[in-house]
């Protein structure tokens, strides 16, 4: 409570960044706490459970990383080797390294942002309770969650969802996705550059047979009709249906009794590379260009008739997952990073802001100009707290990522984990990542523990 | 470690004394309540024995086994705690063999960690007792399976069909082809699935075990079993030609986008039970290669096995005709009688009957009669099992180090999915598979 009262004393000390001076020199002679004795009797059940829980832990485990798998063999600094010489192992830091650029910056910047304009809204208090709620879900819940907000299916992932419903309010499909030609030498088509194209030149009077398979049904219109073979007669006329009998008694490229039609598709005549003509198929699947001047042409369903419904990204493919594990993370810990900078804000000196108001500065620049270097200090605790949180973050990435994309999820802390205990029962190795991770994490815990001490002066 | 002893002298102490008709005195918190409670006839002779049982069954598995446990506590009168381990057994007993305190009876669903944890000396040698009944009820082959350098530590309780391809009888119907009897049948009826406008395969690509049971059945019937087994040790190297055979096979299969449901990067994050419920919940794909556990699945997405929910032997690829089983093997963490009675239990004719009756479960029992299984599809299957005899295999991948072939994201689980997501590579994954066996085999 007390550093809180002196807070607004702090900020003016540290810009400058000079040496702390004022406890240093607290006279040694005279001793006003108890004897030492009892000091030590004070400190030795935390000494204690500190030694237990932290010291020889650590002590261990730097121990156990000099070893093999089965703990009997030294193998010096093999298992550290392994790390910097394994691929799995280097694309684990450089995610690593993603993660601990990326994260506590937006982290720190969306706090901040949601931190300064709170403060001018009236429901402010509703406001960052919302953000803060995620806090109070574990990061194990905020993985399944995240899990099934980023799911592949539409139906399912709210993340896919908005994508999908954005993307066809803007363009809707009407084709038949995945529908292709039929394939084979009998064949009288052929895919080609996402198109259907008849293999051979076709001439006015000749009916042309297009026929598609792979049609799904739940894209196969009401009203389509049962196929009619073209006859021919004048103009250049053919048929594009569904060649595939249920029950597949049908004759492959040929029109039988019950195949259906596929109406609106759209059909192009091409000549030398040029659309001379383009019609579309009725109901029953047939087209019949007009006007078409004699000669040659090679028919085409242009792409266009085969693209499929947008279904969104694959948020967690082996490319995007690590944004996407960033994105819950940034999730769970905005509303932290919020609720300490506004606390950090409530304390900045109004007569700061205010002068510079008064003195003609924009909002624009009181905000970079007094409000952000005021802040500063409690900004790099943020920053600093978000760096260990990202260095350390196993859960989301174990919960998020599917097995068969984890290896390209993965950070160091879940690989100490998999490779101690999930399976490959290497704890000597598993040692040395966690030594490594606790010398990742170590210059940015002596800062943080320096901070504190010098708020504490 | 000492603790456990302590328990099993006492464990030993409450046999003696209850043998005289007296209730047991012991330390044991939970001897006082069944102890107390009955006291029917002098066979239980395990009062106030607790014993805890880890396996990695949940759910409908985990009721089930259950209900064996009760039949066996009704028996002896021994009280057994069931602790679920996860997916990951490995990773829920190893901690807790190195803490010295694993449970009395794990259920481990690798042969290959019966030779790591024989290695690290966490296993109890099997008694007399329970030897005999193994050897009165199981051919030699699941014997060695549960045996690590020549002693026999463990008892394959539960088995598992592996080749199995199970459809939606409608969807092929509606293709108009028939169940595949061979695999060019396979990949000629999935081209004409797919041209039907139905998907032909579901396959989980985010569980990698799937895979290599995919991968084991073609190369069991393309390489016969005695390549089968030498890939299994790794006396063969993976860039192998017979394995390069079977990964064409699988190639064939596999390279085209319109055999996979929902594409390819969608069966990348399909996991098991998943990939099941799109061919039967969702109706959306016509088969999915998978053991007879797939019945559980189908049944909770609403199909009917045998009517809507059918099954082949897995297609021949060449000469052979899969069989391939995997398998749960109870071992002994604790040499305590209680422990021991309880795997004599698992291991016996009766104990087997009372299991073979609930759903979902396949016993390797040569004396667990058939008739025993609630359906005729099960019983069909338990027949397979007993009379395949020589020709059976075990699952390649959980006989080799876990490493290797039982770890999410590493060695063969994660070169088989990457070998999915672009199947063209095969050199390339026959090198990689390589570079990870040497690695696991060092």
């Amino acid at each position: 409570m007390t550093e809180r009262l002196d807070g607004p004393k702090v900020p003016p000390e540290n810009p400058s960044g000079g040496p702390a001076s004022g406890p240093a020199d607290t006279p040694r002679k005279l001793r006003l706490g108890p004897s030492p004795a009892l000091a030590i009797t004070f400190l030795l059940p935390a000494a204690l459970l500190l030694g237990v829980w932290v010291v020889y832990p650590i002590v261990y485990s730097i121990f156990r990383s000099l070893f093999d798998a089965s703990g009997n063999g030294f193998v010096g600094l093999d298992n550290y080797v392994t790390i910097f010489s394994d691929g799995g192992m280097l694309r684990t830091i450089r995610n690593n390294l993603i993660w601990v650029i990326v994260a506590p910056l937006v982290v720190t910047t969306l706090g901040l942002i949601f931190a300064v304009l709170t403060e001018r809204i009236r429901w402010s208090t509703a406001f960052k309770l919302i953000v803060f709620m995620p806090m109070a879900v574990s990061l194990m819940a905020a993985g399944v969650i995240f899990r099934l907000v980023y799911d592949g299916d539409p139906d399912k992932g709210v993340a896919n969802a908005i994508l999908t419903t954005v993307h066809d309010t803007f363009s809707s499909s009407q084709g038949y996705p995945e529908a292709r030609p039929r394939e084979g030498e009998q064949s009288p088509v052929v895919a080609e550059g996402g198109g259907v194209v008849t293999k051979q030149p076709v001439q006015a009077g000749q009916p042309v047979l297009i026929p598609i398979v792979g049609v799904k049904p739940e894209v196969m219109p009401s009203d389509a009709a049962p196929a009619k073979a073209a006859t021919g007669g004048d103009g250049l006329s053919g048929t594009v249906w569904f060649d595939f009998t249920p029950g597949g008694s049908g004759v492959n490229g040929q029109v039988d009794g019950t195949e259906k039609g596929l109406p609106g598709m759209t059909v192009e005549a091409v000549s030398n590379g040029q659309v001379a003509g383009t019609a579309t198929t009725a109901e029953d699947g047939s087209f019949r260009f007009e006007g078409l001047p004699a000669g040659s042409y090679v028919v085409r369903l242009p792409q266009s008739n085969f693209e499929g419904a947008y279904n969104g990204l694959a948020w967690l493919g082996p490319t995007l997952i690590t944004p996407a594990i960033i994105g819950a993370f940034v999730w769970v810990w905005a509303g932290f990073a919020m609720v300490l900078i506004a606390a950090g804000l409530a304390a900045i000196p109004r007569d700061a802001l205010e002068a510079a108001r008064i003195d003609g500065a924009s909002e624009w620049q009181v905000f970079r100009k007094i409000t952000v270097p005021l802040l500063s200090p409690v900004l790099l605790v943020v920053f600093v707290t978000m760096i260990i949180n990202t260095l350390k973050v196993f859960d989301l990435v174990f919960i998020i990522a599917p097995a068969s994309v984890q290896p390209d999820a993965n950070v160091v802390a879940l690989e100490m984990w998999r490779v101690s205990f999930g399976g490959g029962n290497n704890q000597g190795l598993g040692s040395a990542l966690a030594i490594f991770l606790l010398i990742l994490v170590l210059p940015f815990m002596v800062m943080n523990i320096r901070r504190f001490r010098r708020g504490d002066s | 470690m000492r603790k456990g002893r302590a328990a099993a002298i006492l464990a030993g102490l409450a046999v003696a004394v209850a043998a005289c008709g007296n209730a047991p005195t012991t330390n044991e918190p939970a001897a006082s309540a069944p102890a107390s409670g009955e006291a029917t006839s002098g066979a239980k002779t395990l009062e106030g024995v607790t014993l805890e049982v880890a396996a990695k069954w949940t759910g409908e598995e985990q009721k089930n086994f259950e209900q064996v446990l009760k039949a066996f506590s009704e028996k002896t009168g021994a009280k057994v705690t069931y602790a679920s381990t996860g997916e990951d057994t490995g990773a829920y007993l190893g901690p807790r063999i190195q803490g010295g305190s694993p449970p009395d009876i794990a259920i481990l669903p690798q042969p290959g960690l019966v030779q790591q944890y024989a290695d690290q000396k966490a296993l109890k040698p099997l008694s007399a007792d329970v030897s005999k009944e193994i050897d009165a009820n199981y051919t030699p082959y699941w014997k060695e399976l549960g045996s690590a350098d020549g002693q026999v530590y463990g008892v394959l309780i539960k088995a598992a069909h592996k080749s199995l391809v199970w459809y939606r009888s409608q969807a092929l119907e509606e293709a108009g082809v028939q169940p595949p009897t061979t695999w060019d049948e396979m990949v000629k009826s999935s081209q004409t699935i797919a041209d039907s406008g139905t998907a032909p395969l579901s396959l989980c690509g985010a569980s990698g075990w799937t895979l290599t049971d995919l991968f084991e059945n073609v190369y069991l019937s393309s390489a016969g079993p005695e390549k089968y087994d030498q890939l299994a040790k790794h006396e063969i190297p993976w860039t192998d030609a017979s394995v390069t055979t079977a990964l064409e096979k699988i190639q064939q299969l596999v390279s085209k986008d319109e055999f996979l449901v929902d594409g390819r990067s969608n069966t990348m994050q399909t996991d098991f039970p998943t990939c099941v419920t799109k061919v039967y919940g969702q109706d959306k794909a016509a088969m999915v290669i998978e053991a007879d556990f797939v019945a559980v699945t189908a049944v909770e997405s609403g199909a009917k096995v045998g009517e809507e929910a059918k099954y082949v032997p897995f297609p021949k690829v060449g000469e052979t005709a899969p069989v391939v089983l995997g398998g749960d093997v109870a071992v002994a963490m604790k040499d305590s009688p209680g422990a021991m009675a309880l795997l004599q239990f698992l291991a016996s004719k009766e104990g087997g009957e009372i299991w073979a009756k609930l759903p979902g479960y396949l016993s390797p029992n040569r004396n667990v009669s058939p008739d025993n299984y609630p359906d005729p599809l099960t019983q069909e299957l338990g027949k397979t099992i007993i009379s395949a005899g020589e020709s059976v295999r075990y699952d390649m991948s959980d006989l080799a180090p876990s490493a290797f072939g039982g770890t999410d994201g590493k060695g063969e689980w994660k070169i088989l999915q990457d070998f999915l997501r672009d199947p063209s590579d095969i050199k390339g994954a026959q090198e990689a598979l390589e570079a990870e066996a040497k690695k696991a085999w060092k």
